[in-house]
């Protein structure tokens, strides 16, 4: 755990409080289950506005508490404990764009909303089923062509920061935005959207594209470490009291070292992700290279556990009424989105001169 | 907020001292000893000492910050963490290091400390502090390795002294050693608590060492047999029978310190990065990159293992100074240590090709008949202090509660 201050305390103990009273795993059931267009649930979304978590990241002339990223980790790793569904990381990274970005009218019109909880932003980067930061939509007197496959929270989103070829532009949704629903394995919303000169406002070059980039892959990498926090302990729980041949699984020394390797991987998983948040807050210049070791290391790490889990689950972890498949599920978009651990590793090499 | 990156950057109080440090480094430290070897190292064993090399240790010594957060009355520094920090940060600053090291500084001070006698208190740490004495450890025998407790050296009580039978096995520098801390069986009856805490002088009577050579061709453990040696009952630290917990005190100030960056030998660590040593020995591609894909990729995987590591090890040593309560980083630190350790030496010597296998003499440099050695004596991080194993087990029934097998 990184040194937190007073607040951050605050706000991780209050985090993981309402994650686990009122949006446990059930909760991710029922909402998987009803379905609902938007892709999350609405009375969920306001609380997470009322708390102010959604402006951890918005300076405060404009709403927030400019708690900065290490912050919004907390909140985001505690909600992913319990698989929550929210788009509390998609909106607070394009309230991010938003603010860093060079367009005032944006600043005015979104960032109290966003801090609110009032409206939802999300990012639209990627063109294909890769993340890649080759983008071929383009701007054109003002309009934004171009298709972005598998946005996050797009279903819900009521503001798009698309990359466009020479930056980062903000588009509202309506006029010119044609959103269709993708579903994925995850039952978590990434929607294709396509971009038909659509109405968009400047943020920023191409270089303010790859700072939002850093920052939502930092993020994912938190709601990653919270996973694999459940993801571990429900496993440790259960090999403590399913009993084989007479003995308690937990037992068999066999079972032990696998546990005690993972668990090894996870305190390496959460120094590395904590130290991405960290470099962001800190404006480090080595930034680029702290995110790719978390992303690259929280993939693999997430990837072993949440495998792990199926298979010390024995033949319940196959099943849907245990928790296993949903961890499995989530992880593996979640290894794929912002790229995986083979992207993250060769952009490390290239950073370092390998 | 203290944040990770602060560590780096002092607090002003500490501006003051950190001015001292460094008049009193300039002034201390021989320039021509700039990142040299320490001395004291353990595995090397000792090399005579240059007047240099004597002065510095003299100095340091002198002015206790050798051990710069023990106690002022028995030769430490008497500093507070932070300070200690500063002082570290302002040694590596000019390439300086601490010559006063060894089991002594590491394990057994800051266990005397706690459980001592002020007699043996007083007898022992200031020697310690100045660099004038080399302790060696007396834990594992040869059917008392990972199974330590069923260690079967046995002290005899007779009334003023004991008299000590038996051997030890792997005993680190016990062939350059004055003393040794030894744990000894005082009570046949039971197991865990018929062991006792002991300190054998290495030169009475009826103690012999043998150098035990290793697959690197180095010596730097040893056999060491006990025969009717006589050991005064003022040497027992403790009481009898509470061997064992003082033992396991000791093993985790072996921890401490590993956690805390220390612990690791010049060597191990010695020479060029292993991207480097990849670029020089196989060759870049047209884009510069190390032309070996497949390698590469295990060199990168072995880079971003070694960053994690560091992060972890940073993570810990602000959990510790916050005191957010005990954090269970330093239990996995030893098997993360030793394996990255492994990876690297692995890497290299694939790298190096058959250079990277040179014995000795001629057609080899320097750096690749390290590198050989290296690799080889590597073989036992994974082994010596716990292995791998026992390591595993401790964290899966420490950490994560798992149970015993019934």
């Amino acid at each position: 755990m990184a040194v937190l201050n007073d607040e951050q305390v605050m706000l991780r103990d209050m985090a993981r409080e309402w994650a686990d009273n009122e949006s446990p795993v059930t909760a991710f059931r029922k909402l998987r289950d009803a379905a609902p267009a938007k892709g999350f649930d609405p009375e969920a979304w306001r609380t997470v506005g009322e708390m102010g978590w959604a402006g951890v990241v918005i300076p405060e002339e404009f709403g927030g508490s400019a708690f900065g990223y290490l912050s919004l980790g907390l909140v985001v790793e505690q909600l992913g404990r319990n698989l929550a569904v929210s788009p509390l990381a998609s909106t607070a990274v394009a309230a991010t764009a938003i603010a860093m970005g060079s367009s005032d009218a944006a600043k005015n019109d979104w960032l109290a909303k966003l801090a609110s909880g009032e409206a939802v932003a999300t990012l639209a980067i990627d063109e294909g089923p890769h993340h890649d930061m080759k983008i071929a939509a383009t701007v054109a007197a003002g309009k934004l062509t171009g298709t972005k496959a598998f946005v996050a929270e797009g279903d819900g989103a009521d503001a798009f920061v698309v990359a466009a070829a020479d930056g980062l532009y903000l588009v509202a949704r309506g006029e010119g935005a044609t959103v269709s629903p993708r579903r994925m394995a995850d039952s978590r919303s990434h929607a294709e959207v396509r971009f038909d000169g659509a109405p968009a406002e400047k943020l920023g070059g191409t270089d303010l594209t790859q700072a939002i980039v850093d920052r939502a892959t930092a993020v994912a990498c938190a709601e990653m470490l919270g996973m694999a926090e459940t993801a571990f302990h429900q496993t440790n729980d259960y090999l403590k009291q399913r009993v084989q041949f007479g003995q308690v699984l937990s037992t068999f020394q066999a079972l032990q070292h696998r546990m005690a390797k993972m668990f090894t991987e996870l305190e390496l998983m959460r120094s590395a992700v904590e130290g991405a948040l960290e470099a962001i807050d800190a404006g480090r210049s080595d930034l680029d290279q702290s995110v790719s070791l978390a992303k690259a290391i929280a993939s693999d790490t997430l990837k072993l556990i949440s495998r792990e889990m199926v298979q010390l689950h024995g033949g319940v972890g196959m099943t849907d009424e245990y928790d296993a498949g949903l961890y499995l599920k989530r992880s593996a978009v979640l290894e794929t989105m912002w790229g995986t651990a083979s992207y993250h590793r060769e952009r490390f090499a290239r950073a370092n001169g390998y | 907020m203290a944040t990770a990156v602060e560590l780096d950057r002092p607090a002003d109080a500490l501006e003051g001292f950190r001015a001292e440090v460094r008049a009193w480094l300039e002034a201390n430290f021989p320039p021509a000893l700039k990142d040299a070897d320490n001395a004291m190292s353990a595995v090397e064993g000792p090399s005579d000492e240059t007047p240099d090399q004597r002065k510095w240790r003299e100095a340091m010594g002198a002015k206790g910050w050798g051990v710069p957060t023990w106690p002022k009355e028995y030769g430490g520094g008497g500093l507070t963490r932070a300070e200690a920090g500063v002082l570290n940060q302002e040694m590596a600053r000019i390439g300086a290091w601490n010559p006063i090291g060894g089991m002594g500084v590491m394990m057994f001070g800051p266990t005397l400390l706690e459980y001592g006698t002020d007699a043996q208190k007083g007898e022992h740490i200031p020697k310690i502090a100045k660099g004038e004495i080399r302790w060696c450890q007396g834990y594992s025998e040869p059917g008392a390795g990972s199974d330590l407790a069923s260690l079967q050296t046995f002290a005899e009580d007779k009334g003023d002294h004991y008299v000590v039978n038996g051997q030890k096995t792997w005993t680190s520098g016990g062939q350059w050693a004055d003393k040794c801390f030894a744990l000894v069986r005082t009570d046949k009856s039971q197991k865990h608590a018929g062991i006792s805490f002991l300190l054998i002088d290495m030169d009475a009577e009826g103690v012999e060492t043998k150098p035990i050579r290793l697959i690197s061709g180095q010596s730097p453990f040893c056999e060491t047999f006990f025969t009717n040696v006589k050991v005064p009952k003022n040497n027992l630290v403790g009481l009898e029978g509470q061997g064992w917990s003082i033992g396991t005190r000791l093993l985790q100030h072996e921890r401490n310190s590993l956690s805390s960056g220390g612990g690791s030998s010049s060597r191990m660590n010695a020479g060029k990065q292993v991207p480097e040593i990849a670029k020089k020995y196989r060759g870049t591609d047209a884009e510069g990159r190390i032309a070996d894909a497949e390698l590469r990729t295990r060199i990168i995987k072995h880079e971003m293992d070694q960053r994690a590591f560091a992060l972890t090890l940073r993570r810990a040593a602000l959990d510790a100074k916050s005191n957010q309560g005990p954090s269970a980083a330093t239990s996995i630190m030893k098997n993360v240590g030793a394996r990255i350790t492994q990876d690297r030496a692995e890497l290299n010597i694939e790298i190096m090709g058959m250079n990277g296998l040179g014995w000795e003499g001629e057609g080899f440099s320097e750096d690749e008949l390290t590198q050989t050695r290296s690799w080889l004596w590597g073989k036992a991080v994974s082994i010596y202090g716990g292995s791998s194993e026992i390591q595993n087990n401790v964290i899966a029934k420490r950490i994560l509660g798992m149970l015993d097998h019934q």
